[in-house]
């Protein structure tokens, strides 16, 4: 038995050093690519900031004069693509939540995981090729009946190929990351809070506002948040639908479309060389420093979520 | 203000299983009637069928009638919401919304009967449920400080307040003490002294001297068999029921002679 008892001893121990020394090394390795990606854009922009030569900013005066369109574009893509998408995540989220029966519910939350599965060129090709010419029409109407708003003075784009129909395409694109982390976090509203509003006579959409929003608040904004992140990042389908300019625009149903980061570096990488390449790099790092403000804000709203409640 | 309960015929399923077999029980109104009983015997979900909260879970359902007054609760055209909006419950472990200040935990019922409320009407609501729930002389003067600040003899006691500021018919009140210590248990059971004046009380509990303190009225539930359904064994006044209970199983179960 004594020798017996040593040995298990013996090989937790190793298991233990093994298992803590892989995860150390899974992390330091994240770390270290991040860095490293960090560097590669810093290094390989700043020539592309710093050039006078003029073809690197296609035609525009300076690196900001060249970039800020394509910031503003991209963030106008991502927005509408939240706004649009967000209230369809949380319904259904509500849906399958708390509404359908389960028989239903389950299936149907597979079928929106399954839209994370969608190739985004496939994404890129329906929405150039179907969507766009069946919101042409709705544009054109809204160009004619709605042009004292802003964001549909038109003229109406004749193709459809405008930031809207971009951001419709991102809409359904991010919807099922969203979907995904409001069921979880409606799911875990302790049934405590949730029999609490029940008991009170709530009906089932006043417990939800009772009990499970001010319980999810933070999560949900972490979740809009990883949507965010993912839309602007989204390169493929946005190329493939926007027909783009470098206009900077409220109008979201024109021709004149600003481009997104990462659809321009798609677009035109092909034709750069040399210092040219150095810019479109550089517009790179500006898109990651987005991103990264975005993640961190997000980190922000859910650490104070979390010590309020 | 306050209804009795009739029970009769009632068979409790979750599915295809059978719960809780055949109860016939009328409780009387204003005054304080007792649940006893093993763990699992279906006490608890007698209690929630009493305001049809039994039905949050999936495949619950009831057969038989729970008449309250003269309304059949389970009647054809009977929402449960209504039905939870005259019976209050207040729950095993205290859970004040954790969001809501003390001020609006007491008033989250009032608020979803009706949604513009005065000023003045919301104020007098607020004090006459807490000082009704004896909290008022402690949270007077923090009224608009998170309800999860408070003890958790005090945050029970805001549940109740929660629960009476709609002014139910019924007060269901399942193991309301067994999250709390002593001197809470003690403020608790007083409330439910002065409580009964007003409202008909039924309390699910462990603890048999409680059931003693505090209940006119004591029910004892217990399974016919492991495996077989909870049934109501003996429903009598509490002074008898644990004095000279008519069922040989009540003895056996109150002196301690059980299993």
């Amino acid at each position: 038995m004594t020798t017996t008892d040593a040995s298990p001893r013996v090989g937790r121990r190793l298991g233990d050093l093994l298992f803590a020394g892989t995860a150390r090394a899974a992390g330091i390795t994240i770390l270290i690519a991040l860095a490293g990606v960090a560097t590669f854009l810093i290094v390989e922009g700043i020539p592309g900031i710093v050039t006078t030569q003029s073809s690197a900013f296609a035609g525009k005066a300076s690196f900001v004069s060249y970039t800020w369109p394509l910031v503003f574009g991209t963030v106008l893509a991502a927005v509408i693509a939240l706004l649009i998408a967000t209230p369809l995540a949380v319904g259904a989220a509500l849906v399958i939540g708390f509404y359908a029966p389960r028989r239903l519910a389950t299936p149907l939350g597979y079928m929106i995981d399954l839209l994370a599965a969608v190739p985004s060129v496939v994404y890129g090709l329906w929405g150039a090729t179907l969507l766009a010419p069946k919101m042409q029409p709705t544009y054109a109407w809204l160009a004619d009946h709605l042009s004292f708003i802003p964001f549909f003075a038109g003229p109406a784009s004749a193709t459809g190929r405008t930031i809207l129909t971009a951001g419709v395409v991102l809409a359904i694109m991010v919807l099922p990351i969203i979907t995904a982390i409001c069921r979880e976090i409606f799911a875990q509203t302790p049934a405590l809070h949730r029999e609490a509003a029940l008991a009170l006579g709530a009906t089932r959409w006043e417990m939800i506002k009772m009990a499970v929003f001010p319980y999810a608040r933070s999560g949900l904004v972490s979740g809009v948040m990883l949507g965010l992140g993912r839309a602007l990042g989204e390169t493929m389908a946005v190329a493939m639908v926007l027909s783009a300019s470098s206009a900077v625009t409220f109008n979201l149903i024109g021709s004149q479309n600003p481009s997104t980061i990462a659809a321009n570096i798609a677009l035109s990488f092909g034709e750069r060389t040399g210092v040219e390449r150095n810019t479109l790099i550089a517009t790179g790092l500006v898109l990651f420093v987005i991103t990264f403000i975005v993640n961190f804000l997000a980190r922000g709203i859910v650490a104070r979520g979390r010590k309020g409640s | 203000m306050a209804k009795s309960i009739d029970v009769s015929g009632l068979n409790i399923y979750y599915g295809d299983f059978l719960a809780v077999q055949d109860v016939n029980v009328t409780i009387k109104a204003r005054a304080v009637t007792a649940l006893i009983g093993p763990s699992g015997c279906g006490k608890s979900t007698f209690l929630r069928t009493l305001n049809r909260m039994h039905e949050v879970i999936p495949g619950a359902r009831v057969e038989g009638d729970v008449v309250l007054g003269s309304d059949a609760i389970y009647g054809p055209n009977v929402d449960p919401v209504e039905v939870r909006r005259t019976v209050g419950m207040v729950f095993q472990r205290p859970n004040p919304f954790p969001t809501m200040s003390i001020y609006e935990n007491v008033l989250a019922g009032n608020r979803l009967n009706n949604r513009k409320l005065k000023k003045a009407d919301a104020d007098a609501i607020v004090e006459k449920a807490l000082s009704g729930a004896n909290l008022w002389s402690e949270v007077k003067d923090r009224l608009n400080k998170p309800g999860m600040g408070l003890s958790g003899g005090q945050q029970q006691r805001l549940c109740i307040a929660r629960a009476i500021a709609v002014e139910p018919q019924v007060l269901l009140m399942d193991e309301p003490c067994s999250a709390l210590d002593p001197i809470s248990t003690a403020a608790v059971e007083d409330l439910i002294h002065e409580l009964k004046t007003d409202y008909t009380i039924v309390i699910v509990t462990h603890n048999m001297q409680q059931a003693a303190r505090v209940s006119e009225y004591t029910g004892f539930f217990n399974l016919k068999a492991a495996g077989q359904p909870g049934h109501l064994v003996e429903f009598n006044k509490t002074s008898k029921m644990f004095s000279t209970p008519e069922q040989e199983s009540t003895e056996a179960y109150i002196s301690g002679r059980f299993g």
